[in-house]
């Protein structure tokens, strides 16, 4: 399976995601830099941390116009998988690939640190490989992390079943305790935890890892069907 | 135009023009005499800021050759940007501590933020990726809202430019005392990794061949930033305020990555940041370092507004700036690389055989100056010393005995004295997590980094106890070089070298020049005895308002190396039925210590006594234990004693801890007696470790039961806490203090 990491201006996370593929994974994965105009010969398309473009504006609103935006909308429209984590999420949410939209932690302040996560539907291509409800450690590291949509929105995505992660105390003030949401037809994941940076015990935990192999395995799935 | 109302040369001299900025009379006519004429405005700029104290070190430079510089891993001493400790395979550590004090007295945020900026262009100008920041900050007491402005912005300012940058904060350390309330202490520490074949020289060699300027433009922010760190804080500096540059960390991260490609191009001969001094100090240093000139057209430079003038130019202290020197031909080449990262690159100048640093400015000659004179020949000065009067004072004061009748309350009230209690409040700010390498969070004794692809890491941490170096200069100038070392041994490491950040007073000032005197005195005795070399750092003088100076604040940063995965070691407890044993035994010795002045309001006598011998003896066989595999836990024992230390290993454990103490309770649970260390041993090791460690003495074991439980000899109870209770009170203190609203 190979990977596309797309690099911003800015992103900097992008070397964290390229391990956790290479090392975590042992797949292929090329850094895909923002002026390239197809992602169209990936497996699948991840959007890592960062700050693109400085965040000078709102978080991930500059970035989604850069010019490898539209071929990643065009294949993540295809049904590519597509993750955003942090940054990538506050991308995915600017393009409209997803809905709501982020402000600032509700404590105003940046914060980094492992959390405990519920994972609320282990039935997406990013979440087979864990257990039903299962809570897992995670970090998070953001500022503007405090996910936020209208109630009609909520109750879709409850009713959709695309809340995917949340967290298990409320540290930023999302609705809903939400950490990490999937599109209605499956295929787009944003989440503000780094998966990428639970891919080793030493560091703390291994819990991202299995998102990365449900992604891998739901691709393999899907391949041996189609070939 | 705007040369016509710059003043004359004539009138720069007879209306003393140069003292505004800094330079002296005996100063102003060594330039004259250099220059066989008197300088022009732009002149007089020049030898102002490279003359400053900041860029010159004429007060501390005596001083600073006194410190070990050579040891045989050391690649790179003093004079780079940053001094390289080689780590083995064919890799290197790169690291340099530096000062941003006065910029965030005035302007916490920027100041703070431009400060990380700074360190890390200095490590990534070596060539080195930037791996890690640290931080030593130091304030007055948070009761005051000035003072929780300061602390709350410079956090901010330090976590907005890291996190954005993307380079982990794992580490530091931040002490309040009243003596820094309108003069706080921000030093940051970058520390960076280098394949030896990469290292770069802020070099300017080779006639002909072409110097370019990377990075943001210049405008007219923090000139004479240099010259505005050189001197005192007063009234007036609030007016000064246009000295505090201002940060763009995304520029910064663009010029990171340009660089790190840019250093694998040959076409490249030097580079170097554009910090202190800007313009002026990197062309004069490059230069003066290769023995060659430098010629610039100030014309071709990125200026932010019309109108600058060469003055301004040269002076600018804006940020995120390099300049290079390419071969001659190659020029496209740089340009390429800066281009895909979108960043401003202008050739400006060329290297020139001559010695000088000749300025074009609109067809004229603005400055023709030797390098050398600048970079080199700043004048020295050997001030005045004279023993410090407090010094004679405190050595005559005898040893307080306390007394105390609540021995848990008195813990309790320890670990919410801000300088002990837990730093969460500040480092759940800062990104230490990035880069996917951070196995030892902050908030240990040292931080630990996994050099990725290899089984070993590095161990850093930031270190000074000024109370101690202010009671005894030489005394505490030992112990934080000391202490640093025992936190690198702590996690694992074998402690390689240091940066150190000089925070005092007015050197001027004989009773502070003796401070610096003696503690760099101790400083350099620690290292010869620790077999720690110096390998660079920095030097912050005029720490003082009219309120008086700061405690002598040297500022040590050191790095050490952790040769398996397996020796990391962490400060708590790990699993019940491990046998709890101190290293050292504690003397009544309350001079400096939290204890003194949580109970007195304020310290005096004596700092503790500290040997160098027998640190050094419990250092390598505490480091052999953990490399033998016989310790679960170490922690040295610090600000708070040993009480302290036991709480700190305890709090977030799970498990808890039984111990007996001696029959003075008081000086073995809160003296701060150096060279102690508190470990835990498995049971199953415990022959094993007394035998490395033949000193170490039993103290009891570790619990499931999560609670803190000490016993005098007889085997009453001392003092009995709750781990919740213990951790309620550490974590705690600062956020309550942070929201109080008085």
């Amino acid at each position: 399976m190979k990977f596309a990491v797309i690099v911003f201006p800015g992103s900097n996370c992008d070397d964290d995601m390229v391990y956790a593929i290479q090392e975590g994974l042992k797949e292929e994965v090329d850094k895909v830099w923002y002026t390239e105009e197809s992602v169209a010969d990936y497996d699948a398309v991840l959007l890592p941390g960062g700050f693109s473009y400085g965040d000078y504006l709102r978080s991930g609103a500059i970035a989604r116009f850069a010019p490898v935006m539209e071929s990643v909308i065009e294949e993540a429209e295809k049904g590519k998988p597509v993750l955003g984590v942090c940054n990538g999420f506050q991308v995915l949410l600017e393009a409209g690939l997803l809905p709501g939209a982020m402000q600032r932690n509700k404590n105003l302040k940046f914060i980094c640190r492992p959390v405990q996560l519920r994972v609320e539907n282990n039935s997406t291509g990013f979440t087979k490989a864990y257990e039903s409800s299962e809570t897992i450690t995670v970090p998070v590291a953001h500022g503007e992390g405090n996910y936020f949509c209208d109630e009609k929105t909520l109750e879709q995505l409850k009713a959709n079943d695309q809340i995917v992660f949340t967290y298990q105390d409320d540290i930023n003030g999302s609705v809903a305790g939400i950490a990490g949401i999937i599109n209605e037809k499956g295929n787009v994941l944003g989440m503000m935890p780094h998966p990428e940076r639970a891919t080793a015990n030493l560091l703390g935990s291994d819990d991202g890892l299995k998102l990365f192999q449900s992604i891998l395995n739901h691709w393999r799935e899907s391949h041996v069907l189609t070939s | 135009m705007s040369l016509l109302l710059e003043p004359s040369p004539e009138k720069i001299k007879s209306d003393k023009i140069y003292q505004e900025m800094g330079l002296t009379d005996e100063e102003f006519t060594m330039a004259e005499q250099i220059l066989g004429r008197t300088p022009n405005y732009t002149e007089t700029g020049l030898f102002s800021v490279m003359w400053s104290e900041h860029c010159s070190y004429k007060h501390s430079k005596v001083l600073l050759k006194k410190f070990p510089v050579h040891g045989e891993k050391v690649l790179q001493g003093p004079g780079e940007g940053a001094g390289i400790i080689d780590i083995g395979d064919e890799q290197a550590v790169v690291f340099k501590i530096e000062s941003h004090n006065h910029p965030s007295a005035i302007e916490p945020y920027q100041g703070a933020a431009t400060g990380v900026g700074g360190i890390l262009r200095d490590v990534f100008s070596m060539g080195a990726k930037p791996v890690a920041l640290l931080n030593s900050l130091r304030f007055g007491e948070l009761t005051s809202p000035r003072v929780r402005y300061l602390f709350e912005e410079v956090v901010a300012g330090i976590a907005g430019y890291g996190n954005c940058v993307g380079v982990p904060t794992v580490g530091g350390e931040v002490q309040f005392d009243p003596c820094y309330e309108g003069n706080p202490l921000v030093n940051a520490m970058c520390v960076g990794l280098i394949d030896h074949k990469d290292i770069q020289k802020g070099q300017a060699k080779g006639a002909g061949n072409t110097v370019m300027y990377v990075g943001a433009s210049t405008g007219k922010d923090g000139i004479h930033g240099a010259t505005f760190a050189s001197e005192e804080l007063s009234e007036e500096s609030e007016s000064k305020r246009p000295s505090v540059q201002v940060g763009d960390p995304f520029m910064e991260k663009l010029l990171l990555e340009a660089c790190l490609e840019l250093v694998q191009s040959d076409a490249l001969v030097g580079i170097q940041d554009m910090g202190a001094a800007g313009l002026t100090s990197s062309s004069a240093e490059m230069a003066s370092k290769a023995g060659s000139g430098i010629e610039m057209d100030l014309d071709k430079v990125p200026q932010r507004e019309k109108n600058m003038t060469p003055y301004e130019m040269m002076l600018s202290e804006s940020q995120e700036r390099m300049l290079l020197v390419v071969e001659k031909g190659r020029e496209q080449e740089i340009k390429d690389i800066c281009d895909k990262w979108g960043l401003i690159c202008a050739e400006v100048g060329h290297v020139t055989e001559e010695k000088r640093l000749r300025l074009n400015h609109k067809g004229e000659m603005v400055a023709d100056v030797p390098v050398d004179a600048l970079a080199e020949e700043a004048p020295v000065y050997h001030p005045p010393s004279t023993e410090h009067a407090a010094y004679k004072v405190n050595q005559q004061i005898e040893e307080t005995i306390f007394h105390l009748d609540d021995m848990k309350k008195t813990l309790l009230d320890l670990l919410q004295q801000p300088t002990i209690a837990s730093k969460e409040w500040v480092y759940d700010q800062y990104d230490y997590m990035v880069q996917t390498n951070t196995v030892v969070h902050p908030g240990s004794d040292a931080a630990v980094l996994r050099v990725r692809g290899k089984n070993k890491a590095l161990a850093m941490s930031t270190d000074s106890n000024s109370r101690y170096i202010y009671l005894d200069p030489e005394a505490g100038g030992k112990i934080a070089v000391a202490e640093a070392a025992r936190n690198i041994v702590c996690s694992g490491g074998v402690p390689l070298g240091l940066t150190d950040c000089l925070n005092y007073g007015s050197p001027e000032n004989p009773e502070i020049y003796w401070q610096l005197e003696k503690s760099t005195d101790g400083m350099s005795t620690a290292c010869e005895e620790l077999n720690t070399p110096v390998i660079g750092g920095n030097v912050s003088l005029y720490n003082e308002t009219k309120d008086g100076a700061v405690y002598p604040t040297p500022v040590v940063g050191m790095v050490g190396l952790i040769e398996n995965l397996d020796h990391i070691t962490t400060q708590e407890f790990k699993h019940a039925g491990d046998i709890i044993y101190v290293i050292g035994e504690a003397k009544p010795e309350f001079g400096g210590s939290e204890l003194q002045k949580m109970l007195e309001g304020d310290i005096s006598g004596r700092a503790p006594f500290i040997d160098l011998e027998t640190e050094k003896l419990r250092q390598t066989q505490l480091l052999q234990a953990i490399q033998q595999r016989s310790v679960a836990s170490a922690h040295d024992i610090a600000e708070g004693g040993l009480a302290v230390a036991a709480a700190e290993s305890l709090i977030g454990s799970g498990v808890g801890a039984q111990m007996t103490v001696d029959e003075d309770a008081v000086a073995e649970l809160f003296s701060e007696t150096q060279s102690r260390f508190l470990v835990t041993v498995p049971k199953d090791k415990q022959k094993a470790f007394e035998e490395i460690v033949p000193e170490a003495r039993e103290l009891g074991i570790v619990t499931e039961e999560e609670a803190l439980t000490i016993y005098s000899p007889a085997g009453k109870i001392v003092l009995q806490a709750e781990a919740e209770e213990l951790e309620s009170a550490w974590k705690g203190a600062i956020p309550c203090l942070v929201k109080s609203k008085d």
